[in-house]
């Protein structure tokens, strides 16, 4: 089965599920005042629920002639492990570190470490210029986002703060 | 309508307006060039900036001139290093990577330059001209009309999604539409399919989930297959950007066509700039005469000043349905409304009577912006062009930096950033298999919109009454079916006689 009906097929246990939680859950809490009216919080989910439920299907079932093959520019999902695909794992994980490190450890170490790791990890060797360059984007960023942005952001990991 | 244009006039023409312009379109030009950031990341990107600056009339001229310099700078990397950062700029790479490669990139950025600026600034008159007409129109819409109009936009981008896509196209746009379901809306004060998640109390971030469609599967992409990123661009080569007069003669009917052309296909919803910078260029080639028609793809002036014409003009015209009907019909336009809503402006036909500052404002900065396009950026193109030659090492951690930091400032909360990489790899697998992007986010902002006019008529009329009580209503619900059944039916129907000819062969 091609990628593209998987992901109908994964939609379609999304939508079903959605639709459940419209049909049969949601209302039970419903405020007995709320009944007379003629719109409830479950009535656009349902409609949305039953559309996605028949247009997943017919993907899932080929309904719809296949395109023409996409252009050159998107990327060959069947060779997926010809490309660089460790390295995108290794960034996405880095950016969920990024993610939880960045309270705790504060913007300016977090940020340091995110962009000098990320360009290592592609291949950048040169340290000396890039340790600086990720500094003074760390340094710069912060510097923007709190004085001319206003924007609250915690510069220093938590114990120092 | 002077009125009007009196006080965009004088709004736009501030001090601080037209360093927004000016620095929009900079920065614009600056990110479009690099490979793998198109105007809709550029735009994501810049609006918790936007929003900081709380004047909705600057922010939005911010945005407006964001977008000008994205999409020049996407076609200054096209004719240079023939890789376009967006899908309307592919086209004006046909001849204008072919010309650069001939040693006249200067000439290719000055005619590039010329036909947007003329596709610009026509498509902003004809925006000036439609507009008020269309929003006058508008102004007679009740609630009922707004829901099946929504319906019909969210249909159109469905059905002009190209042949074998259409249900794809649908189901993205289900999907937004569900995605906006959850949270707590003003509507009921009951949280909804937030799976007892605190942080989705408030629902999904609309920053968030832009970056998350966008920039950060191109990244990604950019990261799998470094052959995209194609550095090592030389920018130092660019010497004479004048054009000689017979050039200038050639180009001058192709840019009034073909601005005209491009802004009625902008206007429609789904269809956009790159659809009308293609088909531009199709005409072009076609109604050449025959010795120019070898000319094309092969470093043609005509083949470089229709796409970029046509492209600039659907952009401009993009903004008619923003504007007048405050239903997007692009992804880029989707980000825009976002942006005002989150400035407390709401686009429609309203948006004219009650803050005229801000409609005017923005067309007279789109002028602006075309013109600090082409005295102020052309020249710097040599130096600007210098961004090519930024290594993938560094580019790659700072464009994921900048998803990153876009979505915590919009939220102000990390536990956005987790959703914000969840949602991309999504999106990259949704790339993967050839499911668009955009009518999801388009169906994320007009969810709420929607879901409040229907159920603003349900209660008028006391149930689903309204529908067969209003005659417009009900036409525009029966268009949106057609719209959506039609290319299959027509597909089907191809398909059937393609069967017969072989049965009889």
């Amino acid at each position: 089965m091609a990628l593209d009906r998987w992901i109908a097929l994964v939609i379609l246990a999304v939508s079903l599920s959605y639709g459940y939680t419209a049909f049969f859950l949601m209302d039970a809490g419903l405020p007995p005042f709320m009944r007379f009216n003629p719109i409830w919080p479950s009535t656009f989910p349902k409609v949305i629920a039953v559309l996605a439920t028949i247009t997943s299907l017919a993907i899932l079932l080929g309904f719809e002639k296949k395109p023409a093959e996409s252009g050159a520019d998107e990327i060959d999902f069947s060779r997926l492990w010809d490309y660089n695909i460790g390295q995108a794992v290794f960034l996405l994980a880095l950016m969920v570190a990024y993610a939880l490190l960045l309270r705790p450890a504060g913007f300016l170490l977090s940020t340091l470490l995110f962009i000098v790791i990320g360009a290592a990890l592609l291949g950048e060797r040169r340290f000396a210029i890039l340790v600086p360059v990720a500094a003074v984007a760390a340094g710069g960023v912060w510097y923007l986002v709190q004085q001319t942005l206003g924007i609250y952001l915690s510069p220093l990991p938590t114990f120092l703060n | 309508m002077l009125d009007g244009i009196w006080i965009g006039l004088s709004t736009a023409f501030s001090f601080s307006n037209l360093l927004m312009v000016i620095g929009g379109c900079l920065i614009g030009t600056f990110i479009g060039m690099l490979p793998g950031l198109g105007p809709m990341s550029i735009i994501a990107i810049m609006i918790p900036v936007a929003i900081s600056i709380g004047d909705p009339s600057a922010a939005l001229i911010l945005l407006a001139g964001v977008y000008y310099g994205a999409i020049f700078g996407g076609s200054t990397s096209s004719i240079l290093i023939n890789a376009p950062g967006v899908a309307s700029t592919v086209a004006t790479s046909f001849d204008g990577y072919p010309l650069a490669r001939q040693g006249k990139a200067g000439k290719a950025l000055t005619v590039a330059a010329i036909a947007s600026f003329a596709g610009g600034s026509i498509g902003a008159i004809l925006l000036m001209i439609f507009a008020p007409a269309l929003a006058s129109v508008a102004l007679l819409f009740h609630s009922a009309e707004y829901f099946a109009l929504m319906v019909v936009g969210l249909s159109a981008i469905a059905a002009f999604a190209g042949s074998g896509q259409v249900a794809k196209a649908l189901l993205m746009t289900l999907v937004g539409l569900m995605m906006a379901t959850v949270g707590e809306g003003a509507l009921f004060n009951q949280p909804r399919f937030t799976m007892g998640i605190l942080d989705l109390q408030s629902g999904f971030g609309f920053i968030t989930l832009a970056m998350a469609m966008f920039a950060l599967p191109e990244a990604l992409f950019l990261v799998l297959d470094p052959s995209r990123s194609n550095s090592g661009g030389n920018g130092g080569d660019i010497k004479d950007l004048r054009i000689t007069k017979e050039e200038a003669k050639k180009i001058t009917p192709v840019i009034g066509r073909q601005s005209i052309q491009g802004f009625l296909i902008g206007v429609l919803p789904g269809a956009g700039a790159t659809i009308a910078s293609f088909l531009g260029y199709a005409v072009e080639r076609n109604i050449a005469p025959k010795e120019e028609q070898a000319e094309f793809g092969k470093g043609s002036v005509k083949g470089l000043a229709a796409p970029e014409s046509a492209n600039n003009a659907a952009c401009t015209g993009s903004f008619v349905p923003l504007l007048t009907l405050g239903i997007p019909g692009s992804g880029t336009t989707a980000i825009l409304l976002g942006a005002l809503i989150a400035l407390n402006v709401s686009p429609g036909p309203r948006l004219m009577v009650d803050q005229p500052e801000i409609f005017w404002s923005v067309i007279i900065s789109m002028y602006v912006g075309n013109v600090i396009l082409l005295i102020l950026n052309l020249p710097l193109i040599p130096y600007i062009a210098k961004v090519l030659a930024v290594p993938r090492n560094y580019l790659i951690p700072f464009i994921l930096f900048f998803t990153l930091m876009g979505a915590y400032i919009g939220q102000n909360n990390a536990t956005e950033l987790l959703m914000l990489v969840g949602f991309g790899v999504c999106a990259t697998l949704l790339r993967f298999a050839n499911y668009p992007l955009a009518p999801l986010l388009i169906g994320f902002i007009l969810g709420s919109m929607l879901e409040d006019n229907f159920s603003r008529s349900m209660q008028l009329y006391d149930g689903i009454g309204f529908i067969l009580e209003r005659p417009m209503t009900m036409g525009l619900l029966a268009l949106a079916v057609i719209l959506v059944v039609l290319p299959t039916i027509r597909a089907r129907r191809v398909r059937k006689q393609e069967l017969q000819a072989a049965e009889s062969d």
